[in-house]
């Protein structure tokens, strides 16, 4: 909100400067964005009377002006439309500089001399609201200078108000906080009554009470349709924002600022039979003020008459009955409409407005009284008009009632960790505008009932006038400690992965984390997982980001699309996050799943000049990328308890994927990309991707030792010819299976086919070495082991003994 | 014998000639082998007289030995010499670039994240997560923000047809935890959070980091303690100026933003702290009373404080990152920075 400083300095006015003020507020919680100018500096301009004017020989569009600065008459040269005899007008005089650095000096404009400017409100570095000069009225007094008269020698303050504090909605609230933030006086201005000179009404019935506890309205008959808005009111609306419009408007919107009551005015010539404040029946359409019209729903309170609704309720008025330059005949709105009736209710319309934004806060359920005489009156000075009764229909019953609270000085030490004065305490609150009333006063602790005066909206619990004290009080001069340091007394389970171990791990590995958005690309998820309907957004930012993603994948590929644009031409990437799969939770509900994903594209290793094969550094493979989730996999649990299987799944190469699993349970896939894919998504082929579930793998188990053997091991080497088929893990598993623990290690170390081998057959090598616990090997004992390992192989897998 | 000098002398000169190992050892058969004319020699000692004979063998033995250590010399020389070549041949250029993996590096935010996180561990702080698809009911219900607050302005929430929506914080964590414990509380609940607001200085993923304590006779003077350490801790300043400024936010009461000194211009006024001199850093405020009674924790017994800091904000601030937009690119350019 804009407060400008001169209007607030009426109300209250401290010994402080614009900037101490500036910093007060902030402190004091209503936090200042900045302050600016009215205007910016300029100097030399002066009310100027235009004394005579003539038409330039030579120029259609210029004229020949007298201008009278009070002293003396100069020569000006004018091409504003607008400019004519006894105009009063700001008059730049020669050495006057404008805003840009732009001085004014002595000039001829085609042939005439021109001793000044006459300006317009752009010049001045203000809004231009008509076309030309700026018109001051007929009684500036010339030769003032004009930045005095327009008052420009002034600050706009920025106020950035957080929802809690409606109250301060206007000058008056602001004005209340400096008051009582420095105990100077609040100098509300004195609004009296107007009393109606004609007896004119209009009906007013109201249908729900509950949302309008209270509404009043009058007739105002035989305004001047020409009356213009006098330069002060216009200057300080412009100054806080808002446009000027026309007289009527205008002064609804000043009591706005001013008051913080938003009031609305209707063309009385354009209502029918009576106001009813009632809730909307479903469908009943409004033209609004901004011309778009609305279907309303059945939750939203509106005006009507006869013809149907009129005006949203504390939103916005309608077009039809709307104040024009026509009108001579007014019905002026000045209502306490309730928070909850008005409170999203424009939001549901894509609507904002200065009155929304207050009504659903919270207006004082006291001030309608005060607005609507301050508004008649000023109504009456600026564009005449007779004023009738103010009608009233209020259910007090609606109205809020401040409940009394009860507060103990006990409880203000216990929370804030500071010792207030009883009288500390008190003064406090009575400066704030509480009915405080003692009701218990012992030795440890005094207890008050506090009311909160009407305009607070946010006094509902003890802890809600701690506030306040801490506030006016100073947070800066609270104490402030540390508290005492506890051990937690659980310790970390050692069967849970420390959380870092697999990030730190990866990166070790060469690998970089990267955080994608969650919600991704409906195109690429549905790429990546075509039969999955995703958790879609019902108001996404964007429609590239509309969908949660149901694999981490999504974001990575679209990362490695990015950098591989931007000529990066190895990645190692990995992240970690949830995943949203739609129905896979427990008992059919979202399954939002924390996992581990990475890619990998680009040269096995960083590109070295002694680490070629055939003269070009190796691309990474299947195996590379492998032996980084065995890695994982090592410490998460340790590799014996994961198998890969070959697998099938959409995003893969068919023949280059696998599903990890630990004891039958999904942990993870490991693959290169599916090159139908790679070329849908205009990404090179060879890229390699895994994704693991993390509350699968993070599951290990506490080390167990085991006694280091004394004696010799053994190897032995088998070269197998084995079917085609027959994949290395399964062989490796079964000869293992075909030992005891004697079988201390196995290791495929060759695998061949072509020459010798039998066509649709392959040659595995294995490496086993034995060694017992308890005694040397010996040949025999070696024998029999190996001669059940063949055995079991030949049964399992056909493999014989290669030549 | 009278040779005898001139026969040292003689295998004196032949071990110097010798131009090599094999040479050396012909030289070494020659005169000291079996056959050797020194050794011949000594085997001639037989036919001296007893009287000739030790004195003899001794000259002998002199010579001997002489030319033995002259062997062993120049044996010595021509290995180390040898040596010396071999590992000549063998010189790297330890200036060319080393093979292999380098390590790669974790998210700045990560690396932020870890940060806070390490310091509230030392405090007695434990972990904890939540989901980030939430209800209603812990993202504002039970965070006393009700249906038609105007704060749920403030929130610009992501919503999913059914009414869950994206957790505009990491407070619904506060929740959960009560729910499912007992006082005392000491947790943080980092994570990501989302808004539905897009434009220089907006994401709509960020990470927060929200803090809970909730034991008895926790005061407000706690709060300002315990993050005015934290802050001091984070930047590494001892002396960093810290304020607390009166602020709202419904689930606590009272509440506050909490603002630094510019860590760019020490508080002096500067383009990052649009010449005020301070930051704004992150908000807190005593738990509000409705709020722990949603958590089923009983307010006349038990007070707490909260606080929530965006991660990306104090990463920007600490590692002075000036596009907020950077964290989520991730253009390993950008990333590496951080390894």
């Amino acid at each position: 909100m804009l407060i400008i400083e001169s209007w607030l300095r009426e109300w209250a006015d401290p010994a402080l400067d614009t900037d101490a003020l500036a910093h007060q507020l902030s402190m004091a919680g209503l936090e200042v964005d900045g302050v600016t100018p009215a205007a910016p500096p300029f100097s030399g301009v002066v009310v100027g009377e235009v004394k005579s004017t003539a038409p330039h020989p030579d120029a259609d569009k210029l004229t020949l002006c007298e201008v009278s600065d009070g002293t003396e008459v100069f020569p000006v040269v004018c091409g504003a439309p607008n400019v004519r005899e006894g105009l009063k007008v700001p008059f730049a005089r020669v050495g006057a500089t404008l805003p840009g650095d732009f001085t004014i000096k002595k000039a001829k404009l085609r042939g005439q001399p021109s001793l000044g400017m006459l300006c317009g409100a752009s010049e001045l570095g203000l809004e231009d609201l008509i076309d030309g000069l700026l018109e001051l009225p007929a009684d500036a007094p010339v030769g003032t200078d004009i930045r005095e008269y327009l008052h420009l020698d002034d600050q706009i303050i920025e106020v950035d108000l957080t929802p809690n504090r409606a109250d301060c909605l206007s000058v008056r609230g602001i004005a209340r906080e400096v008051s009582v933030l420095n105990r100077v006086p609040f100098n509300a201005p004195v609004v009296e009554p107007v009393a109606p000179t004609i007896d004119d009404t209009f009906a007013v019935t109201v249908s729900a009470p509950e949302a309008c506890p209270r509404y009043q309205g009058r007739v105002i008959r035989g305004i001047d349709p020409t009356a213009q808005t006098p330069l002060w009111m216009v200057e300080r609306l412009r100054r806080s924002g808002l446009r000027p419009i026309d007289p009527v408007v205008d002064v609804t919107n000043y009591v706005l600022l001013e008051l913080g009551q938003p009031l609305h005015a209707f063309d009385l010539a354009r209502l029918k039979g009576g106001i009813d404040v009632r809730l909307a029946q479903a469908g009943e359409q409004l033209t609004l003020l901004d011309e778009q019209t609305v279907t309303l729903k059945d939750d939203t309170l509106v005006i009507a008459d006869a013809s149907g609704p009129l005006a949203m309720a504390g939103v916005m008025g309608g077009a039809a009955s709307a104040v024009s330059d026509s009108t001579q005949d007014i019905f002026l709105e000045c209502a306490f409409f309730a928070p909850l009736a008005i409170a999203g209710k424009a939001r549901g319309y894509g609507l904002h407005t200065d009155s929304s934004h207050r009504f659903e806060r919270g207006v004082d359920p006291q001030l309608q009284e005060q607005a609507m005489a301050r508004a008649t009156a000023l109504i009456l000075a600026i564009a005449g008009g007779q004023a009738g009764p103010v009608v009233e229909v209020a259910a007090a019953q609606y109205l809020p009632q401040a409940t009394p609270i009860r507060l103990s000085s006990a409880r203000v030490e216990a929370l804030l960790g500071l010792s207030l004065e009883a009288d500390e305490i008190k003064d406090i609150l009575v400066r704030l505008g509480m009915a405080v009333v003692e009701t218990g006063a012992g030795a440890q602790d005094v207890t008050w009932e506090v009311t909160g005066p009407s305009w607070r909206f946010d006094m509902a619990i003890e802890a809600d006038l701690i506030e306040e004290l801490a506030r006016v009080h100073g947070y800066d001069r609270l104490p402030t400690r540390l508290p005492a340091i506890q051990g937690s007394a659980i310790a970390e389970p050692e069967t849970r992965l420390p959380a870092r171990r697999l990030s730190d791990l990866l990166a070790a590995r060469g690998y970089t984390e990267a955080i994608t958005y969650t919600f991704v690309d409906p195109a690429m998820q549905a790429a990546l997982a075509p039969t999955l309907t995703p958790l879609a957004l019902a108001n996404p930012i964007s429609s590239e980001l509309a969908v949660m993603r149901s694999t981490l994948w999504a974001g990575l590929l679209t990362t490695a699309q990015r950098n591989l644009n931007r000529q990066i031409s190895r990645l190692r990437l990995f992240e970690q996050g949830l995943r949203f799969v739609p129905g896979a939770g427990e008992g059919g509900s979202l399954l939002q799943e924390p996992m581990l994903a990475g890619l990998v594209f680009g040269t096995a290793r960083p590109q070295h000049f002694d680490d070629l094969t055939d003269g070009k550094p190796r691309r990474v493979d299947f195996l590379d990328v492998k032996a980084d989730v065995e890695a994982l996999l090592a410490v998460a649990g340790g590799s014996a308890a994961y198998r890969f299987e070959a697998a099938e799944q959409h995003v893969l190469h068919p023949g280059q994927c696998a599903r990890i699993l630990r004891e039958g349970v999904e942990a993870g896939w490991l693959g290169k990309l599916h090159p139908g894919l790679a070329a849908t998504l205009d990404l090179p082929a060879d890229i390699y991707l895994f994704e693991l579930r993390k509350e699968v793998i993070e599951q290990v188990s506490v080390p167990k030792f085991s006694e280091l053997s004394e004696y010799p091991s053994v190897r032995r080497d088998l070269a197998l010819v084995v079917p085609d088929s027959v994949p290395a893990g399964a062989l490796l598993e079964s000869a293992r299976g075909a030992c005891d623990e004697r079988l201390r290690d196995i290791q495929l170390f060759d695998v061949y086919q072509g020459d010798n081998i039998e066509k649709g057959h392959k040659s595995l090598a294995l490496g086993l070495t034995f060694q017992d616990r308890s005694s040397t090997l010996g040949e025999a004992d070696i024998n029999l082991l190996l001669a059940g390992v063949l055995s079991q192989l030949k049964q399992e897998f056909n493999a014989s003994l290669r030549e | 014998m009278d040779n005898l000098e001139a026969l040292t002398n003689q295998a004196l000169q032949a071990v110097t000639d010798a131009a090599d190992l094999r040479a050396l050892d012909d030289v070494r058969v020659q005169y000291l082998g079996k056959k050797g004319e020194i050794s011949a020699l000594l085997k001639g000692l037989g036919k001296l007289s007893a009287e000739e004979r030790p004195q003899a063998g001794a000259l002998i033995n002199e010579a001997r030995d002489q030319v033995q250590a002259a062997l062993d010399a120049r044996k010595q020389a021509m290995s180390a010499a040898a040596l010396a070549e071999k590992l000549a041949g063998e010189r790297v250029d330890v200036t060319l670039p080393g093979r292999g993996e380098q390590p790669g590096g974790l998210h700045p935010v990560t690396r932020t994240r870890r940060r806070i996180e390490d310091f509230f561990a030392g405090l007695g702080y434990a972990v904890s997560e939540g989901p980030e698809v939430e209800d209603d009911f812990h993202n504002f219900e039970a965070l006393n923000i009700p249906g038609h607050h105007p704060a749920r302005a403030m929130h610009d929430t992501f919503y999913f047809p059914d009414g869950h929506l994206l957790r505009t914080h990491t407070s619904p964590v506060q929740i959960r935890v009560m729910e499912n414990g007992a006082p005392p509380f000491r947790i943080i609940a980092p994570g990501r959070v989302y808004r539905c607001d897009s434009d220089l200085t907006h994401t709509p993923m960020f990470h927060q980091v929200e803090g809970l304590l909730v034991d008895e006779g926790i005061t407000f003077a706690d709060l300002r303690g315990t993050v005015a350490a934290f802050l001091r801790a984070f930047f590494e300043v001892d002396d960093l100026a810290v304020r607390f400024r009166p602020s709202y936010f419904p689930f606590t009461e009272p509440s506050a933003e909490v603002d630094i000194g510019c860590t760019h211009c020490g508080g002096k006024g500067c383009r990052v702290c649009k010449q005020t001199g301070w930051l704004e850093v992150m908000g807190c405020g005593m738990v509000h009373p409705t709020v722990l009674k949603h958590g089923g924790v009983d307010p006349e017994r038990y007070s707490g404080f909260a606080f929530g800091m965006g991660v990306e904000r104090l990463a920007m601030l600490r590692y002075g990152v000036k596009d907020l937009r950077m964290f989520f690119e991730n253009d390993v350019r950008f990333l590496a920075q951080f390894r």
